[in-house]
């Protein structure tokens, strides 16, 4: 009997359980709230809706997420991220700005390119502090979250810089298929990153260095190029985002873009089910923490409270996920829950 | 120990003197001194009226509140630990002061309730970390989205402080001569010494020393491991309302947008200040340094131009990598 375990043991057992749960119930109280919360229209062909919103919102977060859920899982944090989204969208609104021809379709794709390598190799310099000098990797990315935001002034001269060209703003107000392209890029890099990690070794090498990086050296894991990979991929992660976010508003301020987004981004993957002591990571928890984040955003004033106690709910939402993931308390429920026979039948059932 | 006395008093000063070498835990401290009396002569060389001692003054006076604050985080980062909450804090502290005035309290009720409010926030913070071993870095996390959020709750416009009693306070001298100092700056340099003698001197000091080098054998030791580590995050909490508070008198407005960052000068200072981000080593003086540091920096900026204010994020950086980088070198060669 153990070992099929039926239907609904495996779904209670399913490490999205929760986080699906949490989402679904936020979901409900703005039904309940506004019953026509889920009305989606089509409007000259795209489609229009408190959900579509959601989802185009949750894009910025996700990605972010993303290359955080790597990073996490390899034991590290990444706390340069919002740094790095407003030195992305500095450069290529500058380079837009600076080209001979503004609106020109080249004149973006070339200006988000540029900006993109920026990026990388600046998650490359994490990867480098934390990979070759073996500084912890809260302090090493440390410095770029403080120096990061000067840079990115230093690059906008201390200006908010406006960009007029449609193809750039396509990026965050554009739809595809009817559905926003933020979302669409955002999805894009997650199935691009869920292929490269689930369907070759890298992540299972990422979880092994996650869980054990010397054992996983001497087993012959470089996980000296794979951290440096998984910094370079969240700087890149970093910079998509900080495209995404200064093409919202068609402008960029160094002082305020992606402002806070690495503790969102360490929330969501922290909701998704990610440890962050490293090894086993979930990206789908990843998504769904992030569609979690952007919901909550969108509750909030739904149900009349001001937006501003948003970080009042947040908090309420990282103690909540923190303890229950707590061994000490998971451990303190399963006494007063449970007999002293159930373990046994658990850990039959695992096998 | 009887033939290094002989030595030592056979020789003259001078010989002392030159052969005296400094114990290598001073030494971090040591750069951040030298960087300091580099940086002012630097200024005192470069500009007209740098060399003058108000400028030292100054520069205590417009940094008491990060001063008080780096305090509380070399508490928490000698144990190993991290408080990111201090910059919400400093924000919650000056809106509890604005509104509760503006309500009609008496300052000096109203400034228990910004402390109170400020330790207890530590409490819960350290009681977190503890119990529940939440890591450091997420439990203060929380805090500070908590402690912005509650500033938003309380009031989401600015509230300007105009209690005669409060600003009476906030402009309380002391005078030298022809220079003079605020009280502010007082109960900051008051705090630091505080602080140094309780590391240095107390079996609390002395366990903060022993988590960071390694808790398991602080705990097996039979050390009060919960009660120092629930202990510094209070202090921290503490500090960090304190140094609100010496804002609010700065400011004299209470606001949800203030101390923005915050937490990063408070860490930058701490770390330039020369204490080990793992813990187990470090001094407040260091600390109160790397705010003069920090402080000096912005006046060099300011003094000079022609440099735009976010040259001083990207000068706090550099410092923060050179150190860093030189710290990570430093424990490695040491068994």
């Amino acid at each position: 009997m153990p070992e099929t375990a039926t239907l609904t043991q495996r779904v209670l057992r399913h490490p999205l359980l929760w986080p699906v749960l949490a989402l679904v119930v936020l979901l409900l109280i703005n039904v309940v709230v506004k019953p026509n919360f889920f009305d989606i229209r089509m409007q000259d062909g795209h489609l229009y809706g408190n959900l579509v919103d959601i989802v185009r919102n949750s894009a910025p977060v996700l990605l972010v997420a993303l290359g955080m859920t790597l990073v996490i899982a390899t034991r590290g944090i990444d706390l340069s991220v919002g740094a790095i989204a407003a030195i992305s969208a500095a450069v290529a609104c500058t380079r837009i700005v600076g080209a001979g021809d503004e609106a020109a379709l080249t004149t973006a794709v070339l200006a988000c390119t540029y900006a993109l390598a920026v990026c990388i190799v600046l998650g490359a310099w994490n990867g480098f502090l934390v990979s070759v000098v073996g500084i912890q990797p809260i302090i090493a990315t440390l410095i770029l979250m403080v120096a990061g935001r000067g840079i990115s002034m230093a690059i906008t001269d201390g200006q908010i810089t406006t960009v007029r060209n449609g193809w750039f703003s396509d990026l965050a107000s554009g739809y595809v298929l009817t559905l926003p392209l933020a979302f669409i890029i955002a999805l894009g890099v997650f199935v691009l990153t869920a292929i490269l990690t689930r369907r070759t070794a890298l992540g299972m090498l990422i979880e092994a260095v996650g869980i054990n990086p010397e054992a996983s050296r001497l087993a012959g894991v470089r996980s000296r190029t794979i951290i440096w990979t998984v910094y370079a991929f969240s700087g890149f992660c970093a910079g998509v985002a900080g495209l995404v976010i200064a093409a919202n508003t068609n402008s960029v301020n160094a002082n305020s873009l992606g402002l806070w987004i690495e503790l969102d981004a360490i929330l969501a993957v922290v909701i998704g089910g990610t440890s962050l002591a490293g090894g086993r990571f979930s990206l789908t928890g990843t998504l769904v923490g992030a569609l979690f984040i952007a919901t909550l955003a969108r509750t909030i004033p739904n149900i009349g409270i001001p937006s501003e106690l948003n970080y009042l709910f947040k908090a309420v939402v990282v103690i909540a996920v923190c303890l229950l993931q707590s061994p000490k308390v998971r451990a303190l429920f399963r006494v007063h829950r449970r007999g002293p026979s159930v373990p046994v039948l658990a850990k039959g059932s695992a096998a | 120990m009887s033939a290094s006395t002989a030595t030592v008093s056979a020789g003259s000063v001078w010989d002392r003197v030159k052969g005296y070498s400094p114990p290598s835990r001073f030494l971090p401290v040591i750069a951040t001194l030298a960087l300091f009396i580099g940086l002012f002569a630097l200024g005192g060389v470069r500009y007209e009226g740098f060399s003058d001692p108000q400028v030292l003054l100054s520069l205590l006076i417009d940094n008491a509140f990060l001063i008080v604050l780096a305090v509380g985080m070399t508490f928490v980062i000698l144990t190993g630990g991290i408080d990111l909450s201090v910059g919400s804090v400093v924000a919650l502290s000056t809106m509890i002061a604005a509104k509760t005035l503006q309500m009609g309290w008496s300052p000096y009720l109203s400034m228990a309730a910004v402390l109170a409010t400020g330790t207890l926030l530590g409490l819960l913070m350290g009681l977190l970390v503890h119990y529940f071993d939440i890591q450091p870095f997420i439990a203060t996390l929380a805090g500070l989205f908590l402690a912005r959020g509650l500033t938003y709750l309380i009031s989401v416009e600015s509230i300007s402080i105009s209690d005669p009693t409060f600003t009476k306070l906030a402009f309380k001298t002391v005078t030298f001569g022809d220079y003079y100092l605020r009280w502010t700056a007082i109960i900051a340099l008051v705090t630091v010494a505080i602080a140094a003698y309780v590391l240095a001197r107390t079996r609390f000091g002395r366990t903060v020393y022993a988590i960071g080098g390694n808790e398991s054998s602080a705990m097996l030791m039979g050390l009060r491991v919960a009660f120092t580590k629930v202990g510094v995050y209070v202090i921290s909490g503490f500090c960090a309302s304190l140094g609100g508070l010496l804002f609010s008198f700065y400011i004299l407005s209470g606001n949800s947008l203030h101390a923005i960052g915050t937490e990063l000068d408070a860490i930058a200072a701490v770390v330039i200040g020369g204490t080990l981000l793992t813990g187990g080593r470090g001094y407040v003086v260091g600390s109160l340094l790397g705010v003069l540091v920090l402080g000096l920096i912005r006046v060099l900026i300011s003094f000079d131009g022609t440099l735009s204010s976010y040259w001083i994020r990207i000068i706090t950086g550099a410092l923060l990598l050179v150190f860093v980088v030189v710290q990570r070198f430093a424990t490695r060669r040491q068994p």
